[in-house]
């Protein structure tokens, strides 16, 4: 028993045996899910230690079988299998993988099954044209006419991989098999078939683009189902891409027009999505006749899903129209549109809207960005719903370029004194993010004038999320407006907390003490901010104190040595020997930290 | 399909009953749900102490070739444990309030099962391989002759470093011989039927959910409660979409509930609900994301002669199913049951009396909670005929070819083996008939509340109490 012990030992020990490897193996099946887990992972390493003739012959049987275990072992071994070429002897023997992954690819379980087609496809390409032929053609098709549809699903992603590299004959049994699988009873398949039917477009020859995959293109694109014909939106651009230009109009426009105003609000949202995609894919012409009328529509939809993806859009389909005659195209269709959307019902609408609107005024210049769309923002600004404020707001730069930022501050700063006092504090926490950004494009001192107490109050908010916040602002704030600035505005006012009756506001004295020192440089440091840290270390609350601690820790870096050995040294001395361990605990991590021991 | 009764074609006869024939009822034993799969090969039924019970249909037996395959136990599980929401101090039931089976998609079965609070989903599937051969230990666990392991790290030594290293050294390794390492096989071994817990889609509801139905897109499932409808897919369980919202801003202004919904079995986009003021509402989910606005209102007008101080608690509707054919629906209220045709919203197409003859008994039937039963109903497969419960462990059956109806009862005393079920009567007259049972002698605490028909064939299932009854036809 005594040798047995020693060997388990050393192989615990990692040193020279395999016996961790035979542990591997046996955990394979062990109840605990985990260590099977663990296993899986480690297959390479098992199949390495057994060779590649035994990993064929048994480790692979074994593993084919094993198939009724958990997602996540599944899922481990369907990936670890993608890998395994080599450990089987090579691309002569990667067809011994097909068995197993075979098995995973008809699992319930759709995040395996992926991972099984995913391994598959990686493996298609080690595969001679003649193994290809022979070994995996024959599982596409065992696949695709399996009986239950979880198989049939998982080979509609195998095709467009197997296609170009075999024969003729074999092209036409593919081609057949996914005209079936787009037919299919189940409408799970049809999803499938659908969603794939872009990529395997792209493989086949021009001539059956036309003849096959238009025609179940259209049939899937009118399915009864509309989860499946909004699948059919998505394979419309890649099909439009691969086709002529004098093709598209009879091949794919009577298909792309019927799903823009199909009845079911999914299809159209799934148009509205893709919206970018389908303009680039069809072309100036089209777009000019067929999608700007589309996307008005889409726009005006009765649906407010479909209105905000269709929102969400404007400006990269402003963005990408024909530049001859863009400016007419949006002034007299898209821009009516915008214009009642800025009023519309839904808040989702708004501010998908106002996460882009900004955008047009590069588009559009400085002219009409005055005339037009200034109103527009300005209406935003004022919007109930904060995140539409939020939206604008957020984006001012893309303004600032074209018109400057005065024209808006005016009403900017109501807004923004608004967001700043908003009951939610997630919304005072979005404005105080974009604090940074708008000091820079309104400039220093108008941000002294209008900002800066909003700035200071926010230090003393009631959420500590804010304060924290607060004091990450002003730190991007000095890094902005520079080190002389800080010390004429804000250094005095967070001094000042220090004296605070509150013991929260002097700890947040301390935190911005801790963000701002470096950017505030050595001189306003140990002049100013040292002494109000090292004075706080006779706080009576504790937490005071061991922040105090955490402090000079911090800001000691920035010191010079003089400094710390003859001001920083001694009073983290005496915390060292604070009644209270916490305090103790930071000041002697702090001493370390410094080196002052 | 042949008719329900009566006529030449056949009778109903007994097969089999499930469950104790103590007099004594565990409250924990009641049946709560009963549904057959798509295929009709299992049956699954649910029970207020939150167990599933799966039956499957035998194959018929070569000694007994007169009866058909009987329905045995194939797999038992507990789906729902009793839980405390600690946050509103609520005891949350593990009574099972619905099964839904999924349709099938590979050799595994799948169903979803509901307590009033939690959907989970189930898969129950077949083992008949174990994996055998350790390294370490020998088949009963116990550690192997330590001389064998040291025996492994003598022969393995040299190979070690190629490990660590990679793959290009794979062909140095295939020389060392490691045959000492044996790798598990896999042996033959008795049939082991799980059940396993898929997914588990919690915290959506508020209120008590009452149904949960499968769409016919294969990937998502609705689920309603008293006041709110939601849309789930089937795969992700940390969120769902909230399409029907029938909560006023006041609580005190609400007048009607949700009392089930059921998706359509062929247009996807397609739902009804039924409310407790006896409409039901057809919503289209290809018109808006949210279906507070119906497309269909399926109403009968009020017989003003017929108005009581009851008229608004009968006429709640307890049960709504869809026909196979997608083209009816059938609704059960405390009295009746109605067959609407989709295309026709101002009355049913057919009414059905259940217990007609309750009807002057309601004052009694309210003042012992009776009246609030919720009843089930269902189609056979052809939806040529309809059936549903009653009290005194009876249930009828409607033709809708024949209109003709009848009533059996499940009970012990005609559970012998082929009995053929002599049809009863309730005498509703002034002079009980022979064979005729009397309004007031009927057993109002034995209910059969719920009932399945077997999708193809002339099998039902109808639970009384603890017991399910399985009848089927008898071919003449």
């Amino acid at each position: 028993l005594r040798e047995g012990e020693v060997s388990k030992m050393a192989g615990a020990d990692g040193d020279d045996s395999l016996y961790p490897i035979a542990v591997l193996i046996d955990e394979l099946r062990n109840e605990d899910v985990q260590l099977r887990l663990n296993s899986i992972k480690k297959l390479s390493t098992i199949a390495l230690a057994l060779g590649v003739e035994r990993t064929r012959t048994e480790l692979l049987p074994f593993l084919t079988d094993t198939i009724y275990d958990e997602d996540e072992v599944l899922l481990a071994l369907a990936e670890q299998l993608g890998n395994f070429t080599m450990l089987v002897g090579g691309p002569e023997y990667v067809h011994c993988l097909l068995p197993p992954l075979e098995s995973l690819a008809t699992v319930e379980e759709t995040v395996v099954r992926d991972k099984a087609v995913e391994s598959l496809r990686k493996i298609s390409q080690e595969h001679s044209p003649v193994d290809l032929e022979v070994h995996f053609e024959p599982l596409v098709k065992r696949l695709a006419s399996g009986d239950w549809f979880t198989s049939r699903t998982s080979a509609c992603g195998l095709f467009s991989v197997c296609y170009p590299r075999v024969s003729s004959t074999v092209k036409a049994e593919i081609r057949q098999h996914f005209r079936t699988l787009c037919s299919d009873d189940t409408p799970m398949v049809r999803r499938a078939a659908a969603s794939k039917l872009g990529e395997f477009a792209k493989v086949l020859e021009l001539e059956y683009v036309k003849s096959d995959i238009i025609s179940l293109f259209t049939a899937l694109a009118s399915d009864e189902q509309d989860s499946v014909r909004l699948l059919a939106v998505e394979a419309c651009v890649s099909i439009a891409t691969l086709l002529p230009q004098e093709d598209l109009e009879t091949l794919v426009m009577p298909t792309l027009r019927q799903a823009a105003e199909d009845k079911s609000w999914r299809v159209r949202y799934m148009v509205a999505d893709k919206f970018s995609e389908l303009q680039k894919a069809v072309g100036p012409e089209i777009t000019k006749n067929d999608l700007v009328p589309a996307f008005q529509n889409l726009l005006k939809d009765c649906e407010a899903e479909v209105r905000a993806a269709a929102a969400n859009k404007v400006k990269e389909f402003c963005e990408n129209l024909p530049e001859d005659n863009r400016e007419q195209i949006i002034m007299t269709h898209i821009l009516p549109c915008v214009k009642e959307l800025v009023s519309d019902t839904n808040q989702h609408v708004k501010s998908a809207l106002a996460s882009v609107i900004m955008g047009l005024s590069t588009i559009l210049g400085k002219d009409n960005t005055i005339e037009h769309l200034l109103p527009l923002f300005l209406a935003q600004l004022k919007d109930e719903c904060p995140e539409v404020r939020l939206n604008i707001i957020s984006n001012l730069d893309c303004v600032n370029e074209v018109i400057g930022i005065r024209q808006l501050s005016q009403s900017l700063l109501p807004a923004i004194v608004e967001l700043a006092e908003d009951a939610k504090w997630r919304v005072r926490l979005a404005i105080i993010e974009y604090m940074p950004l708008l000091a820079g494009q309104l400039g220093v001192e108008f941000f002294d004038e209008k900002l800066n107490t909003l700035c200071m109050a926010w230090l003393i908010d009631h959420v500590y999320a804010i304060r924290e916040a607060a004091t990450c602002n002003l730190m991007k704030l000095v890094e902005k407006f520079g080190a002389e600035w800080a010390q004429n505005t804000i250094v005095p006012k967070v001094l000042g907390m220090a004296n605070d009756p509150n013991y929260l506001h002097r700890m947040t004295t301390l935190f911005c003490i801790n963000a701002l020192s470096k950017a505030c440089g050595q001189e306003i440091t140990t002049k100013q901010m040292l002494p109000v840290v090292l004075k706080m270390s006779n706080d009576q609350v504790a937490n005071v104190r061991f922040n105090v601690a955490k402090s000079l820790q911090k800001i000691g870096p920035i010191l010079d040595s003089n400094a710390l050995q003859t001001e920083v040294k001694p009073v983290l001395e005496k915390l060292a020997s604070d009644t209270d361990m916490d305090v103790k605990y930071f000041a002697q991590e702090a001493i370390s930290v410094l080196a002052l021991a | 399909m042949a008719g329900v009764a009566g006529g030449n074609d056949f009778q109903w006869c007994f097969s089999q009953v499930k469950g104790a024939i103590d007099e004594d009822v565990a409250e924990a034993d009641i049946i709560s749900t009963v549904e057959f799969n798509y295929s009709g090969e299992l049956l699954a039924t649910g029970d207020k102490g939150g167990r599933v019970v799966i039956f499957q249909h035998e194959q018929e037996s070569k000694n007994r070739p007169h009866l058909r395959g009987e329905y045995n136990v194939y797999s038992t599980f507990q789906s729902h444990e009793p839980e405390f929401d600690y946050l509103k101090s609520l005891e949350i039931e593990e009574k099972i309030n619905k099964i839904r089976w999924l349709p099938q998609q590979n050799a595994a079965h799948f169903l979803l099962s509901t307590n009033d609070k939690t959907i989970k989903l189930w898969k129950i599937s077949e083992r008949d391989k174990r994996a055998e051969g350790y390294n370490l230990k020998d088949e009963d666990g116990r550690l192997r002759d330590p001389f064998r392991i040291t025996s492994l790290r003598v022969c393995l030594a040299v190979p070690q470093t190629c490990l660590i290293l990679s793959m290009t050294l794979c062909d140095n390794f295939s020389k060392i011989d490691c045959c000492t390492f044996q790798v598990p096989v896999l042996m033959p071994m008795d049939l082991m039927v799980e059940a396993s817990p898929r997914r588990i889609f919690a915290n959506a509801h508020t209120y008590h959910i009452n149904s949960i139905s499968v769409n016919s897109d294969h990937e998502t499932y609705l689920s309603a409660d008293d006041l709110r409808i939601n849309l789930w897919h089937l795969e992700i369980t940390d969120r769902s979409f909230n399409i029907v919202d029938i909560k006023p801003a006041n609580m005190e202004e609400l007048t009607e509930v949700i009392t089930a919904a059921e998706c359509h079995p062929h247009q996807c986009n397609v739902f009804v609900y039924s409310s407790s003021k006896g409409t039901i509402r057809l919503c289209d989910m290809r018109a808006a994301a949210l279906c507070d606005r119906h497309s269909k209102f399926f109403e009968e007008p009020e017989d003003p002669s017929s108005r009581s101080f009851f008229s608004e608690i009968i006429s709640s509707i307890s049960d709504v199913k869809f026909s196979h054919s997608g083209r009816y629906m059938m609704t059960r209220d405390y009295l009746s049951v109605k067959v609407w045709d989709l295309n026709m919203e101002n009355r049913p197409v057919e009414t059905y009396q259940v217990h007609e003859y309750l009807r002057s008994k309601l004052c009694s039937l309210y003042e012992n909670d009776c009246i609030f039963d919720k009843f089930e109903c269902c189609w056979n497969g052809s939806d040529s005929a309809i059936m549903t419960g009653s009290y005194n462990n009876f249930f009828r059956m409607f033709d809708r070819n024949t209109r003709r109806d009848i009533t059996l009862e499940a009970s012990r005393e005609s559970s012998k083996p082929r009995a053929t079920l002599k049809p009863r009567k309730v005498s509703t007259g002034g002079k009980r008939k022979k064979d005729e049972i009397s309004v007031d002698s009927l057993d109002f605490n034995k209910k059969i509340l719920h009932t399945a028909w077997h999708p193809k064939d002339n099998v039902i299932a109808v639970a009384a109490t603890n017991n399910l009854y399985i009848f089927q036809d008898k071919i003449n």
